[in-house]
């Protein structure tokens, strides 16, 4: 737990005039598991997609497992495949099988023999409980099983670091349990976790530490037990009051 | 000698038919292979390459097919280089292929969700593999429509190869109608041969198609 594998450094970024994020420093150890959260525009999402390098920074610095990115010459594909990315919209390819999907990558870059990739994609989709859908396109599937196909893909690439931008907000309401219970499961195994979410039950049994932002800045870190009871700033009141009361 | 249109002037329409096909397929060939890379400057983040892509797709496309086929024919023998009535027609028609096409592959590129780059990328896949596996085979579907709607154009097209004396399926006819005066039999025969080559296309074109789209 004490190693350090992110290390944001006074991290700053604009949309145009827009500043999106306010001077960022966070540092995350190996093996933790942290919520985002905040009101819609805070810049959430935006910060852990510039972990991956979708979004470049215009000040600070953010190392991962050691590169350093948001410099000229950064390697951001060395970045990109040590860290798994979920997105809120799936984002499987819809031209491509499921087990398609999840030997792309591993067959691509780690340049495996195609019966080692569909090895490897086989047991992580057992891991996912959708194994038997290996054949299908991922239309034919439900939401709550493309999230899960979603994160399988991302594992097959072993990163050490999993990112999750609300990967339960666009899915009906009774598939956001199965996609929960998997990233729970994902939890137990120690992976680095940072997931966007306003699920609340699962910052609870999952994070070490839960971080509000608001308007581009962090307002308050804390473990959740404290978090949730005790929250020392008036807007993260405001915002759980919000989220909490119905 | 006034000829009646029977069997050897049928075949010579079909000769002239062998030129149309040979062309049409020379100019998909190497008009697809230069409007892929076009399509492809027109999408990339380099501006220069935008810049100049645009321009080339704006000059082939506002400008008519056969003043292309002069100039590369009548045109450039001026500047000192004689260039083959072949190989201006196939140059001319690629060419002209190679805007259009850039143009269509350009929207259907641009029409695949940015979430399908950005989970490539996500992955690690590189610009190669993310267009190769990703965004082209989309790409593909999406434009299969404007793509064959304009190779069916393109093979009606090349009848202004007549114009720089070609004997090709149109001219093979005024050919064939000057010696039999039965303009009406000649030109309907010309055009259910035009049918017969472009029918094969729309009806591979809607089974792909539904191929692509049972996958949903």
């Amino acid at each position: 737990m004490s190693q350090t594998t992110i290390h944001m450094n006074d991290v700053n970024k604009w949309f145009g005039t827009m500043h999106v994020l306010r001077d960022i420093n966070l540092t995350v150890n190996k093996g933790e598991h942290l919520v985002l959260c905040g009101p819609s525009g805070s810049g959430k999402s935006t910060l852990i997609r510039c972990i991956n390098a979708l979004e470049e920074i215009q000040g600070g610095t953010i190392e991962v497992n050691g590169n350093v990115l948001g410099k000229k010459g950064a390697n951001v594909d060395h970045v990109r495949r040590d860290v798994g990315m979920v997105f809120q919209q799936f984002n499987l390819f819809p031209h491509l099988t499921v087990l398609q999907n999840c030997m792309l990558a591993p067959r691509r870059i780690h340049r495996i023999s195609e019966a080692e990739a569909k090895d490897k994609a086989m047991h992580f989709l057992e891991q996912v409980h959708i194994a038997e859908h290996g054949h299908k396109y991922p239309a034919q599937l439900s939401g709550g099983q493309q999230q899960r196909v979603a994160i399988a893909r991302a594992l097959c690439m072993g990163p050490q670091i999993m990112l999750f931008d609300e990967p339960t907000s666009a899915l009906d309401p009774e598939m956001v349990k199965e996609v929960l219970d998997t990233m729970v499961g994902l939890a137990d195994q120690g992976i680095t976790m940072i997931c966007v979410t306003h699920e609340m039950g699962f910052a609870r049994a999952v994070a070490h530490r839960v971080i509000f932002m608001d308007r581009g800045e962090i307002i308050e870190t804390a473990p959740p037990t404290e978090f949730f009871g005790n929250p020392q700033h008036e807007r993260t009141r405001a915002f759980l009051s919000q989220i909490l009361n119905h | 000698m006034i000829r009646t249109f029977g069997f050897p002037e049928l075949l010579f329409i079909l000769d002239g038919a062998k030129w149309t096909v040979l062309m049409s397929l020379a100019a998909f060939l190497f008009g697809g292979l230069l409007g892929l890379l076009v399509a492809l400057a027109r999408t990339s983040k380099i501006r220069p390459a935008r810049f100049l892509a645009l321009c080339y797709i704006q000059l082939f496309q506002g400008t008519p097919l056969l003043i292309q086929l002069f100039i590369v024919y009548f045109g450039l023998p001026i500047i000192g280089i004689r260039v083959e009535l072949w190989l201006a027609l196939i140059t001319g028609l690629s060419l002209h292929a190679s805007g259009f096409l850039a143009e269509i592959w350009r929207g259907s590129i641009q029409a695949v969700p940015e979430g399908q780059t950005e989970a490539a990328r996500a992955l690690g896949l590189g610009y190669i593999s993310r267009m190769r596996d990703v965004v082209l085979p989309q790409a593909f579907r999406i434009s299969l429509p404007a793509t064959v709607g304009f190779m069916v154009n393109l093979v009606k097209g090349t009848a202004l190869a007549a114009l720089l004396g070609l004997t090709e399926l149109t001219r093979a006819g005024q050919l064939m109608s000057n010696i039999t005066f039965e303009p009406l039999k000649v030109y309907a025969t010309v055009g259910l041969v035009y049918f017969a080559i472009c029918l094969p296309l729309t009806l591979v074109s809607s089974r792909l198609e539904r191929r692509l789209n049972a996958r949903g």
